[in-house]
């Protein structure tokens, strides 16, 4: 498949912010490379879904977004998660099951969550966050609040009747929810062309009136660019955006994928496009970076990592005399 | 009590009633579905409320059950009390992937940090020669699953009151509602309002067996106790109000009084509210009874449109009234 972009080739204008980025995409790419170390260990267990390969779509779509805009994900939000605020202790304490966890080990990879940085999961049901997404969109509308609710899904959900329903409502009643479709091109193990009569995804969204752009996912500052002028968009009209970034996942679908629907060179052929290693060559050709800062980084990040699994080892587990809580509230009326 | 003044009207009337005043003590609270504005409501419970209180609170959603369902799961979670209405409750089965995926794990999956305070409202049941997918009752599918309160309004005062303390619990609640009963009239006091919730009442009172049933067959059971009570035979006659959480105090009580349980539901049979009532009988009253526990259940099949063929399909009162005298007398 091409790589039609509307937005791509941005030039670094900004060293701060370029290295920033650089940051963010390494901390997610190291500390996933952890977690799937952890996961042979078997500290780590259930379903694990890496990003990495689409490290550029989270870090630059949350450039876009303020500290009140809320974020719905899918299973695959690890990077989601910690571009959102959260810290890598509370996302490797919740990998590991424990009470440390953001969701005191009830959610595990799939089912992170932190009310205070407004990420309403870490959804494991495709297509299941859209609705509230625009439910979300529609308190902020109906309490006359003028924020932005983010809704990241993988292009399987395109498939889905509730991408269709959603896309829909929130155009039809014009809500304020940026859709950020990641298309990595396979739905688990089905191909996008398999599975769909049309692929141009943002066609889909255009059937409903919802304005759209699509991007090189696996350029950074493109996605930063795309992104900001779609919430943009979004913040001046109250009414929705479709942003597709193209972009590809390096390893399986979860930890057991054994990986037959695609080739090996394939694979290779967007890793020669790895959205960090890019950047990072882009940085060093600018004199911005160099390896003795790109090392100091690395450092800096491998100790962050340390003390996360140090942090979800010491972490106690939740006594099983709670396990009954939180089926219901424990208080209150609201 | 007897000092109260009345007033007549119907089921449907005591609903919009409840709409009405929730619409107007929290500005939070707006409805949206199927053809609740312009058209009303499909059985007309929210009648001229689109007049009162506008497009932005009576809001008509399209045909989407998932999502508009998924949009009042979003809409609580934002700060908002959504009321969402679905047509019948086999339209929700569209919606069935929010409510069991969404509304009903939210809170747990999340460590506690994201309760749902949504309501759902649904037509319920048969009766009304709808066939088979328009009339089914899957009340009791839905008080299967944690995380979720699953109510079913019998009675004028419930229809009119249940929906107020709904919307004061901080989780998802179902409320069903049972599309026969919505012409039904009564009396209700002209101050009724808000009314517990998570309790069955008991309508009657008698010693010789305990009768325990909700929704429409109800009050089937109570004119069957009324028949049963001209032959001599005294039931406890108790509406369980609420599936999930099932107050199981109030028909174990009446269990140890009477010694004889029949329960009439309109669900199916096997698998149903009326077997989770009767396992917890057998657990917990076993030795209290002097007969077997017994069900009224609707007929295994899809509710068949033909009128003699829907009535074979229900639950009816003679079938209680004979069940009910072959258990006391043999």
């Amino acid at each position: 498949m091409t790589i039609a972009s509307s937005v791509s080739g941005q030039p670094l204008v900004d060293q701060e912010h370029s290295l920033h980025l650089l940051h963010r995409m390494l901390r997610i790419r190291r500390f996933e490379e952890k977690s799937a170390e952890l996961y042979s260990a078997m500290k780590i267990r259930g379903f694990l879904h890496l990003y990495i390969g689409e490290e550029a779509v989270a870090v630059g779509v949350a450039e876009a977004l303020t500290a009140d805009d809320a974020v719905v994900a899918t299973y695959r939000e690890h990077g989601h998660a910690m571009v959102r605020g959260m810290s890598m202790a509370e996302i490797m304490a919740e990998m590991y099951g424990k009470v440390g966890g953001c969701s005191r080990g009830r959610g595990g990879s799939m089912h992170l969550f932190d009310a205070e940085r407004r990420l309403y999961g870490g959804n494991a049901i495709v297509g299941g966050g859209l609705p509230v997404a625009v439910g979300l969109a529609l308190a902020d509308r109906l309490q006359k609040k003028n924020r932005v609710t983010c809704c990241c899904f993988g292009e399987g959900a395109v498939a889905e009747g509730e991408f269709h329903e959603s896309m829909n409502l929130a155009a039809l009643w014009q809500l304020p929810v940026l859709f950020v479709c990641e298309n990595n091109l396979y739905a688990m193990g089905t191909a996008l062309q398999l599975s769909e009569s049309v692929i141009d995804l943002p066609r889909k969204a255009a059937a409903y009136a919802v304005p759209t752009a699509t991007v090189d996912g696996m350029d950074v500052i493109a996605v930063a660019e795309a992104a900001r002028k779609a919430s943009d968009t979004v913040r001046e009209t109250g009414g929705p955006f479709f942003l597709e970034c193209r972009t590809y996942r390096f390893r399986p679908h979860s930890m057991f994928d054994p990986e037959f629907y695609r080739s090996k060179q394939e694979v290779e052929g967007w890793k020669q496009r790895c959205p960090i290693l890019s950047l990072s060559n882009r940085l060093k050709e600018r004199g911005w970076l160099d390896e003795s800062a790109l090392e100091q980084l690395e450092a800096e990040i491998a100790t962050e990592i340390a003390e996360a699994v140090d942090f979800a080892e010491q972490s106690a587990w939740e006594s099983v005399e709670d396990l009954t809580r939180f089926v219901y509230s424990e208080s209150g009326v609201n | 009590m007897g000092q109260q003044e009345m007033r007549k009207l119907t089921y449907r009337d005591a609903v919009r009633e409840g709409l009405r005043e929730a619409l107007q003590k929290d500005e939070r609270v707006f409805l949206m579905g199927e053809d609740v504005g312009r058209y009303g409501g499909c059985f007309a419970a929210s009648k001229d409320l689109l007049e009162e209180f506008g497009p932005e609170r009576i809001r008509d959603t399209p045909l989407s059950e998932s999502t508009f369902t998924g949009a009042g799961i979003g809409a609580a979670l934002g700060g908002m009390r959504p009321i969402v209405e679905i047509m019948t409750v086999n339209f929700s089965l569209l919606a069935l992937d929010q409510i069991m995926n969404n509304a009903a794990t939210y809170l747990h999956m999340s460590g506690g940090l994201f309760n749902v305070p949504l309501v759902i409202r649904m037509a319920t049941g048969g009766g009304k020669q709808l066939a088979a997918q328009h009339s089914h009752s899957l009340e009791g599918w839905y008080a299967h699953i944690p995380g979720i309160k699953v109510l079913c309004p019998a009675t004028l005062e419930d229809a009119r009151g249940m929906l107020w303390s709904a919307l004061l619990d901080p989780d998802p609640v179902l409320i069903f509602e049972p599309a026969v009963l919505y012409p039904m009239e009564g009396e209700l006091a002209v101050d009724a309002g808000a009314v517990e919730i998570g309790k069955a009442k008991l309508l009657r009172e008698g010693k010789d067996l305990s009768l325990i049933s909700y929704g429409s067959c109800l009050h089937k059971s109570l004119e069957a106790a009324a028949i049963l009570a001209e032959e001599g035979i005294e039931t406890d006659v108790i509406d369980l109000r609420t599936l999930r959480p099932l107050d199981e105090k109030s028909f174990l009580a009446s269990v140890a009084k009477t010694h004889r349980a029949l329960i009439v539901d309109e669900g199916w049979r096997s698998g149903s509210i009326s077997a989770e009532i009767s396992a917890r009988i057998m657990e917990q009253a076993f030795y209290q009874l002097d007969a077997p526990v017994e069900r009224i259940c609707s007929a295994e099949v899809p509710m068949p449109y033909a009128k003699h063929m829907e009535e074979a399909a229900l639950p009816q009162v003679v079938s209680i009234v004979e069940t009910a005298r072959r258990m006391v007398h043999g």
